[in-house]
């Protein structure tokens, strides 16, 4: 290393990481160039973005979040963005010995040069990531320890909505939809930069803390009671607001991206293009945070939805189109636009496919529509709580013959294999509520057998534990221990192996309770947290999502050691059952959900009470509506798809 | 009897194209899947109008030969595909050369002659140009001088089934050495054997003769791919079917 003078040059690192790249596995997912990837040039732009998923670039490279943002901030004539991923050991070994910082995979220019580096979270156990990238970039691992020269650390996503347990690591975070709050944050910066940057990195952040939905938390104290709870979150200063919203984008269809999704030249874990279809949803699935916090539901129409597969389909050349959302079988106009969408791209060889669907033998029908271009291998569905009593508690009430009926018409319309997810450690549950999930998967079979009359027919039961998440009517729940969540999946393995002859067609998928354990940690952590963090961290705790990689003990350990002064533990941030009077710590970051009625949602949980869905029954007062001035946007539109000359035909 | 998909069988091949393309760049880091992947996405949204398999999954008809290995650049991959309606073959070469990412270059397309025999067939050795940053043109002269010297030279190559022994002199049929201080370039020809000896087997040849250890990776071109023939020059796998296109223009004209 040279001097001590730093310069965001914005410079290729490339000459430098070649010679490394031919010594690491799978190279190809560090050097970029895929179809539709942009390079802008570095002194064209006032404001230099990087985008990081904090996983490996497999699984980054197709994140919706990451895409759009990256083709907004693009589209901007003032501004760049390029992306980063996390690097695998291998390569990071060798970039600490050859002196190579974390870089961007587009032009290859070191993080560190950039304006702001801002880090999506769908999942928490990306923290970790998080930190190994910022030490490779050479970048302090605290906020508060860095200067003008370094970049912005900007969180955004689902996990962003309990930032704290990264609150020392991260300068700001985003609530909520990224589209329009990554227009404003670069305005600021450019204005700040163009001003010749006054007051510093303190001046910048204070006006970054200003615009709607972004929390900057060097700005708010946390104060904590001899019991270990907190007391109060205060902001220091009065300049930024007491409680911070999210943000919302309505009309999706003015916000039709990605326009031309990223194709990679590695494989990635989703190898198709996405649609989504609407955003938020109502359903009121009480375990469910990207329900919750997402509110309201915006459709977008069957036309731009129309548009947006055909042109990403002309953009790509992928197969394969997932209609995505929260509930996709929820959309006003799904019915006509399977068939629409099938009807067009008839003989192509394009598939069309939905995520994991609710129990319902509309469904079924949808999926035929979606498949008649293609072959009828799996169909999924969501019951997610074993027992009716326990779906029930989770509001996602279907009983059990509805259950079976809908399994049913699948193999009896040549689906062969049908997979099911459930959750286990859910609020209330007990042996038995999980035990019925094998009845289940008995009956199924029979009943599937019976009515395609064909030994051939398969269920996959795929179950994992439950962790309780922020802003949810479960966020006052106590989670069920590793050893609850174990005991339970072994209970269920033996009933379903009981007989044989039934037992050989129904698979079990499922993960071990610790993970969850730490994921619940980090889920509803504070501050405190971040200490843990940062000791797995350095004691080589990375891609805690991989099993591989993951290590319980390490979590443990650090957990024990870096919690006890605080009179706090494990326990205490996951199996302890909060109060109604507790103060949580994301109680200051607003996702315009009244904390009210989360807690009576909560007790009607408890006493096994439904509550309906908004979009078609009256508003319940959930409070998110009137506290972001949004509103319900959904169809039919009573338009229709016209058929196109199509890719591929 | 096997079950057979509703609908009409797939439409036959009525046109075979072969492609010449390049990896270049960052992309020689790109895999023989990645690229395959990559092919058949372009082909798409090129929108050529491909020949699938029957069956319950239909592929496209392509057919890869010999791929460089990962992490190896190539101006000179083969590829053949087939259509189920004719097209130009300059069209569809620009049009696929535009849905492919930059790096990925296709250079040549050409219609298969009718019976002019398999590309496969027209492929049986390759020409290789390394650069080797850091290792002086002397040293490698010498490395080569000792390499050409010996009439065997085994290393250890790893295989699918663990490390194997090769040898890897008899397939080099020509080896020269070339470049500036600072970086050496090897020139060679390489025959196709089984298991396949590439330019990393050579260069851990030169490191067993000579001790030639390139400190930092040496960076290998495969620059053309076809028959060897006995003035030791790697012949156009393409030229059969050239010849034969412009021979039928030629008719057409005269009629
Ligand atoms: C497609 C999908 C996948 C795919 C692709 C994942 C990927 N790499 O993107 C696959 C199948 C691989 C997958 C895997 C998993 N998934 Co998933 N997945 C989804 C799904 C259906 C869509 C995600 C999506 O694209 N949303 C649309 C985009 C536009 O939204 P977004 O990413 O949130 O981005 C917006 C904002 O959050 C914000 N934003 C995001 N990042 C940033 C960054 C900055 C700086 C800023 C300013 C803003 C910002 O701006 C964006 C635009 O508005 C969602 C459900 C859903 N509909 O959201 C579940 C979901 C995200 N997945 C979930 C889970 C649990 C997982 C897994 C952990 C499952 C598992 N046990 O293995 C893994 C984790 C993989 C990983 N390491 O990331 C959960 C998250 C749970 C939670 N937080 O409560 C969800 C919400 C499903 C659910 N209902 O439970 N998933
Ligand atoms: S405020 Fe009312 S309409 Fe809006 S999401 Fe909540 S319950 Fe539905």
């Amino acid at each position: 290393m040279t001097g001590t003078t730093r310069h965001a040059s914005g410079e290729t690192l490339y000459p430098r990481l070649e010679p490394l790249l031919a010594q690491v596995q799978k190279p190809i997912q560090y050097v970029g160039g895929e179809l539709n990837a942009q390079v802008k040039a570095w002194d064209d732009v006032a404001v230099h973005w990087a985008l990081m998923y904090p996983d490996a670039y497999e699984v980054g490279l197709p994140n919706q979040g990451l895409m759009i943002l990256y083709e907004v901030l693009n589209e901007r004539p003032d501004a760049l963005a390029e992306r980063t991923y996390a690097v695998w050991p291998d390569l990071a070994g060798l970039m600490r010995e050859q002196g190579v910082p974390q870089f961007t995979v587009d032009a290859h220019r070191a993080v560190g040069d950039f304006d702001l580096l801002g880090v999506s979270f769908a999942t928490e156990l990306g923290y970790t990531n998080l930190l190994e990238a910022l030490d490779l970039a050479r970048i302090p691992l605290h906020a508060l320890d860095r200067d003008e020269s370094h970049p912005v650390v900007v969180a955004g996503g689902h996990a962003a909505f309990n930032p704290e347990p990264i609150a020392d690591f991260v300068d700001c975070a985003v609530l909520g939809d990224g589209e329009q709050a990554v227009g404003d944050i670069t305005d600021v910066v450019a204005a700040w930069k163009e001003q010749g940057r006054p007051g510093g990195r303190v001046e910048l952040l204070a006006r970054l803390a200003r615009v709607d939905g972004v929390y900057v938390p060097r700005f708010y104290a946390v104060g904590y009671g001899p019991d270990g709870a907190i007391t109060a979150v205060t902001r220091t200063r009065d300049d930024v607001p007491a409680r911070v919203g999210k943000r919302t984008v309505m009309d999706l269809d003015e916000w039709p991206y990605p326009k031309t999704p990223l194709v990679p030249l590695a494989e990635s874990v989703h190898e198709r293009m996405s649609v989504e279809i609407f955003r938020g949803c109502t359903r009121g699935c009480r375990f469910c945070q990207a329900g919750m916090i997402t509110r309201p539901v915006r459709e977008r129409t069957i036309t731009g939805i129309g548009s947006m597969v055909d042109q990403g389909l002309r953009a790509t050349g992928y197969e394969e189109v997932g209609l995505l959302s929260l509930s996709s079988a929820d959309h006003s106009e799904i019915g006509q636009l399977a068939k629409e969408l099938a009807d067009r791209y008839e003989g192509t060889n394009t598939g069309l496919s939905l995520p994991s669907t609710r129990v319902d033998a509309f469904n079924v029908t949808l999926a035929n529509e979606l498949s008649r271009n293609g072959r009828r291998s799996g169909l999924t569905f969501a019951p997610e709580g074993g027992s009716e009593r326990i779906r029930r508690v989770i509001n996602k009430t279907v009983s059990k013959d509805d259950l079976v009926r809908t399994v049913t018409t699948a193999y009896a319309n040549g689906w062969r294999q049908v997979k099911l997810y459930f959750m286990c450690g859910l609020p209330t549950e007990t042996d038995e509520d999980v035990l019925e999930i094998a009845e289940l998967a008995v009956e199924v079979i029979r009943a599937g057998r019976e009515a395609s009359g064909s030994k051939d027919v398969r269920c996959t039961v795929s179950i994992g534990g439950f962790v309780p998440k922020p802003h949810t009517p479960f966020q006052w729940a106590g989670q069920a221990s590793a050893e609850t969540i174990d005991h339970r999946l072994r209970v269920l393995r033996q009933a379903i192996n009981a007989d044989r002859r039934i037992g050989r067609s129904i698979g079990l998928r499922y993960h071990d309770g610790k993970p969850g354990v730490v994921e619940g940690l980090l889920s509803r952590g504070d501050r405190r947290v971040g200490r843990v963090i940062e000791r797995v961290w350095r004691e080589g705790g990375r891609f805690d999502g991989w099993s591989e990689h993951f290590s319980y003990e390490r979590w443990t350990a650090a957990a024990a050691e870096e919690l006890s002064a605080f009179g706090v533990d494990l326990d205490w941030f996951t199996t302890r059952e909060r109060t109604q009077d507790e103060v949580l710590p994301w109680d200051h970051l607003d996702s315009g959900l009244d904390k009210e009625w989360l807690w009576d949602d909560w007790q009607e949980a408890l006493s096994e009470e439904e509550v309906a869905d908004c979009r078609w029954t009256p508003c319940y007062d959930c409070g998110v509506c009137p506290t972001n001035g949004t509103e319900i946007q959904i169809g039919p539109t009573g338009r229709s798809l016209l058929p196109l000359t199509v890719v591929g035909r | 009897m096997a079950r057979q998909p509703e609908g009409p069988p797939p439409p036959p091949t009525v046109q075979k194209l072969r492609l010449r393309y390049a990896k270049r760049g960052p992309l020689r880091f790109a895999s023989h899947r990645d690229l395959a992947r990559a092919l058949e996405r372009a082909l798409r949204r090129a929108q050529v109008p491909m020949a699938f398999s029957a069956g319950f999954s239909p592929h496209p008809k392509i057919s890869y030969v010999g791929a460089a290995p990962t992490g190896a650049a190539s101006e000179a991959e083969y590829v053949e595909i087939g259509l189920a309606e004719r097209r130009d073959p300059e069209a569809v070469r620009a049009a696929l050369d535009a849905s492919l990412p930059p790096g990925v270059d296709v250079l040549e397309c050409v219609e298969a002659a009718e019976g002019g025999g398999s590309l496969a067939d027209r492929i049986d050795a390759a020409r290789w140009r390394v650069e080797l940053p850091g290792v002086e043109p002397e040293e490698l002269a010498a490395a080569v001088a000792a390499f050409l010297a010996s009439d065997v030279v085994t290393v250890a190559k790893r295989t699918k089934n663990g490390l194997k022994d090769v040898d890897a002199r008899e397939p080099v049929a020509s080896a020269a050495s070339a470049g500036t201080a600072g970086c050496a370039i090897l020139t060679m020809v390489v025959r196709q054997v089984t298991p396949a000896v590439r330019p990393d087997d050579v260069l851990a040849a030169l490191a067993a003769v000579a001790d030639l250890r390139p400190p930092s990776p040496p960076r290998a071109v495969r620059e053309a791919q076809g028959r060897l023939d006995d003035s030791g020059i790697v012949a156009d796998p393409l030229g059969p079917d050239r010849a034969a296109r412009t021979r039928c223009q030629g008719e057409h004209a005269a009629v």
